[in-house]
């Protein structure tokens, strides 16, 4: 009977392997670990007039720290991109006129909410609206903008 | 001219028929798992000679695709200064692609041939028949069994086999060739998906766990209970195993993947 008493021991350690080898992946290799700590956090709102290519989960940073992700984009009625952004709770001293812009990271990277800080002495609370907002710059329009400056420069001359 | 319809139209016939009776048997073993309840140890003793043995050849082979994978996409990543996408590049293919099928194929393999031989054995020195003369369906006592083992033991060894290669991977990455730590990990926490990656990972690994021990113990239960006839049946399990892993993989990618 001492047989089937290391049999069971090996097999339950297996078994048991195998479930923190998914807690592992889902933790540390997926993105479930990130839903698990964001639970607390504000939500603040912020419209753009094109909020080109981001994504739900896309990073919100400010000088480079990443401090929270987008949660939802929608449209408004007038057309425009309402960007829904769940900013970690530690942060919670960010000036109520700090403006949002939407950047690219290096030339093909993704792209993602980067928050400059006003000056003003009351903060950014649940539910607030950023006014101050800069688009995402979309590599065609501003190709357009600046072939149809320099096409009329040349018929000027 | 004749003769060779006469051989096309065998071959079908028996193909078919062997399909039938595969069927058939799956059937009886589904039928069978309730009686597993009764008698867990039978799962155990499974668990440990189809899963348990298979452990060792899963996680060091684990452990080498992540190193080499990590390896060679280093140097091409590097040609566009992209090595931080190092980890997206390993976890995906090994969660998706390779976790499965490297792990179904091996334990075609280890375990599969292993329980072809033995349902073979049984059948050929007459085990089987002995178990029905005392009204014990070997069905139910043999083959249920095994095949429920083999059923939990294939996810729990791909989960295995990805965990260990992305700790590879991380090794060579990180430890040899100085990629960034956080790198590694934060962009592929921020690439793949719980719900998209991991758990159509398991899907597959799930469906090669059944269609393989399908395959290694019909084979075996319909060897030709010689010696030669043995030989042959584990031969078929590899090979149809490996075919089966390899098509199915295709079809489940093309399901899962495509948006």
């Amino acid at each position: 009977m001492q047989h089937t008493h290391t049999q069971d021991t090996l097999v339950g350690l297996f078994v048991a392997a195998g479930i923190v080898g998914l807690f592992f992946l889902a933790m540390h290799v997926s993105n479930l670990g990130s839903f698990v700590d964001n639970d607390d956090g504000y939500v603040v709102t912020a419209r753009f007039q094109n909020s080109g290519g981001l994504k739900i989960k896309s990073p919100v940073s400010m000088a480079g720290v990443k401090i929270g992700q987008i949660s939802d984009i929608s449209l408004d009625k007038n057309h425009r991109s309402i960007v829904k952004m769940k900013i970690k709770s530690e942060y919670n001293n960010l000036p109520s006129d700090t403006s949002a812009s939407i950047f690219t990271a290096g030339l093909l990277g993704e792209q993602y909410v980067n928050l400059e800080p006003g000056g003003m002495d009351d903060f950014l609370k649940d539910k607030s609206e950023i006014d101050i907002t800069q688009s995402a710059i979309i590599l065609e329009q501003a190709l357009g903008q600046f072939l149809f400056k320099k096409s009329a420069d040349d018929a000027h001359k | 001219m004749l003769q060779l319809f006469q051989h096309l139209g065998h071959q079908t016939l028996s193909s078919f028929r062997k399909l039938g009776r595969g069927s058939y048997f799956l059937v009886n073993t589904l039928r069978g798992f309730p009686n597993i309840l009764i008698r867990p140890r039978l799962l155990v003793n499974q668990m440990y000679s189809v899963g348990v043995l298979s452990f060792l050849i899963i996680t060091i082979s684990g452990l080498f695709v992540g190193m080499v994978l990590s390896l060679q996409g280093y140097y091409t990543l590097s040609d566009f200064g992209a090595e931080a996408s190092l980890g997206v590049m390993v976890a995906t293919a090994l969660v998706r692609e390779l976790g499965p099928v490297v792990t179904a194929l091996l334990f075609a393999g280890r375990a599969g041939s292993a329980l072809t031989a033995e349902v073979g054995l049984m059948k050929a020195t007459e085990q089987l028949s002995g178990m029905e003369m005392m009204a014990v369906d070997p069905i139910q006592r043999i083959i249920a069994p095994r095949y429920l083992a083999g059923i939990i033991s294939m996810p729990i060894l791909a989960i295995l086999f990805s965990s260990i290669g992305v700790l590879g991977g991380h090794l060579v990455g990180v430890g040899m060739l100085n990629v960034d730590d956080g790198a590694y990990w934060a962009q592929m926490q921020s690439k793949l998906d719980f719900r998209d990656d991991i758990i159509n990972g398991m899907i597959k690994s799930l469906v090669f766990g059944c269609v393989v021990t399908w395959i290694a113990l019909f084979e075996g239960y319909d060897a030709i209970p010689t010696s030669e006839g043995v030989s042959r049946a584990t031969t078929r399990t590899v090979v149809n195993s490996a075919f089966a892993i390899l098509g199915l993989d295709f079809i489940l990618t093309a399901m899962m993947f495509g948006d």
